[in-house]
């Protein structure tokens, strides 16, 4: 299970090492599906006024409340906007990702 | 203790004797009560439950499915046009291993629109993975929705618990209301080897390349081939402590009979008046009521169609431009005995149309008056 974080290809030679569940085999700890993202979330904290409605919102749980201000986790954000589109205050823009 | 109560309370009964978790499900005629009492259990706390409110009979079953992943014993019920809703989820409950257990009211699929009986709803869902039982009683309900979470659970396979529309569902019959603690004893928590947990986070379902998938279905299909026998390994350890034994088919005078009825749902208990009214006619028949239709119990219906020397098989429901379902699955089962026994197929009761003793005596008749079938179905009851 841990042979993810070396980033090898797992392909099992037995039905039975297979597991019953489709699954990812390593933990989403090491799956970093922020990699999927093509537009980035980038908050203005000036203008923030720390309603928590994109914490809320947020269908990957990929912000977080740190000392009352929402924080983007980049390692999972997959960039769909929900929170820029329900933001009250307009402060998160949506910026073209540069890869 | 004794109560008397309909099918449809039956299965929440069944539902909070087996301490399910998390309910998930939306109302359907004539399912509806279901809901409704399992609702009221959950309010009134006799049952230690999530109860969650949906739009649809798919995000019923998508409700489920997570809760099911997260190590919950879940518990749902529908019926024909939300049956037929939850059609993709039913795949992803049985290929993701979610032993989800679900009510099903047969109802005839519309159009036309009908509230009335025949198996169509749940028998379109024959190749979704999912273990099916067919009660013919309130008890046998209630019974069958504690043996199914213990199967479902140790197989990881969910299963569907179906009863009659109205012959059943709103029939009131007097049931015997295990005892908790015996419940419990006998039912032990849901314990999955694998669960949906940050403190191990893991994406279930996605992507599976063809290096792996195909092994996914091979498991899937050994662990349904274990079922028979778990059933009965179940319903037998059911029968020590409950006193009623509940297996994968019914025979009722099959021992000596010349011919077999075999018939499925609560028409196999009227199977059984017809059986009593040849017999004192002289004829020597018998009924093979069978229980589960998947995984098809092909070993005890080919011991006992073995003996017979006609086989009428009575369905409520059709596979078209086929024949009736469980006629073509007997066929199959009989197919190489050593010993061949001619199987005649009958198709009566659709959308609700009785069926009565007087049914089978028609069907016993023109079953004996002929050789070998001339024609693949047989209606009974068309007016033509």
């Amino acid at each position: 299970m841990k042979n993810k974080k070396k980033h090898e290809k797992i392909i099992f030679q037995s039905e039975k090492d297979v597991p019953l569940m489709p699954m990812s085999l390593g933990s989403m700890l090491f799956n970093k599906t922020g990699a999927w993202r093509n537009i980035r979330p980038e908050v203005d904290l000036s203008n923030c006024i720390q309603c928590g409605i994109c914490w809320k919102f947020c269908p990957d749980v990929a912000i977080y409340i740190e000392n009352e201000f929402p924080v983007v986790d980049y390692d999972y954000c997959k960039g769909c906007g929900i929170c820029a589109e329900e933001c009250p205050s307009k402060c998160i823009a949506m910026v073209e990702e540069e890869k | 203790m004794k109560k008397v109560i309909m099918g449809n309370h039956a299965l929440s009964w069944g539902a909070q004797l087996g301490r399910a978790q998390v309910i998930a499900a939306y109302p359907i005629t004539p399912q509806t009560q279901v809901v409704e009492l399992l609702s009221e259990m959950c309010a009134s706390k006799t049952l230690d439950a999530k109860f969650i409110k949906v739009e649809s009979e798919h995000s019923a079953m998508a409700a489920c499915l997570a809760a099911s992943l997260a190590g919950a014993r879940t518990f749902t019920a529908t019926s024909a046009q939300g049956l037929t809703l939850m059609h993709e989820l039913l795949h992803w409950a049985s290929g993701g291993r979610m032993p989800v257990v679900m009510g099903n009211i047969n109802r005839a699929m519309a159009p036309g629109w009908s509230i009335w009986t025949d198996q169509n709803d749940s028998l379109s869902q024959r190749d979704t993975g999912w273990i099916q039982f067919y009660c013919a009683s309130n008890q046998e309900v209630l019974d069958t929705v504690i043996q199914a979470f213990k199967v479902s659970e140790r197989l990881l396979i969910p299963s569907m618990v179906i009863l009659d529309a109205f012959a059943l569902s709103h029939t009131y019959e007097v049931v015997d209301i295990p005892d908790q603690a015996k419940v419990d004893a006998y039912l032990p928590p849901f314990n999955p080897p694998v669960r949906l947990t940050p403190s191990d986070p893991h994406a279930f379902g996605g992507l599976t390349s063809p290096e792996h998938y195909f092994e996914f279905r091979y498991k899937l299909q050994k662990d349904m081939e274990k079922a028979p026998a778990l059933i009965e390994e179940t319903g037998r350890e059911y029968e020590k402590v409950f006193g009623r034994y509940l297996g994968l088919v019914e025979d009722y005078l099959c021992e000596d009979a010349d011919i077999i009825l075999v018939t499925s749902g609560t028409a196999g208990y009227t199977a059984r008046v017809g059986v009593d009214l040849l017999r004192r006619e002289g004829i020597k028949a018998g009924n093979l009521r069978i229980k589960v239709f998947r995984p098809f119990p092909f070993d005890k219906v080919r011991q006992i169609l073995a003996r017979a020397k006609k086989v009428a098989v009575v369905d409520r429901n059709i596979s078209y431009g086929h024949h009736g379902i469980f006629y073509q699955e007997v066929k199959s089962a009989l197919y190489g005995a050593d010993h061949e026994v001619p199987v005649f197929g009958f198709i009566t009761g659709l959308g609700g149309r009785d069926i009565t003793p007087d049914t089978f005596r028609e069907i016993a008749g023109l079953t004996l008056a002929k050789g070998r079938p001339e024609e693949e179905i047989t209606w009974i009851g068309v007016k033509r």
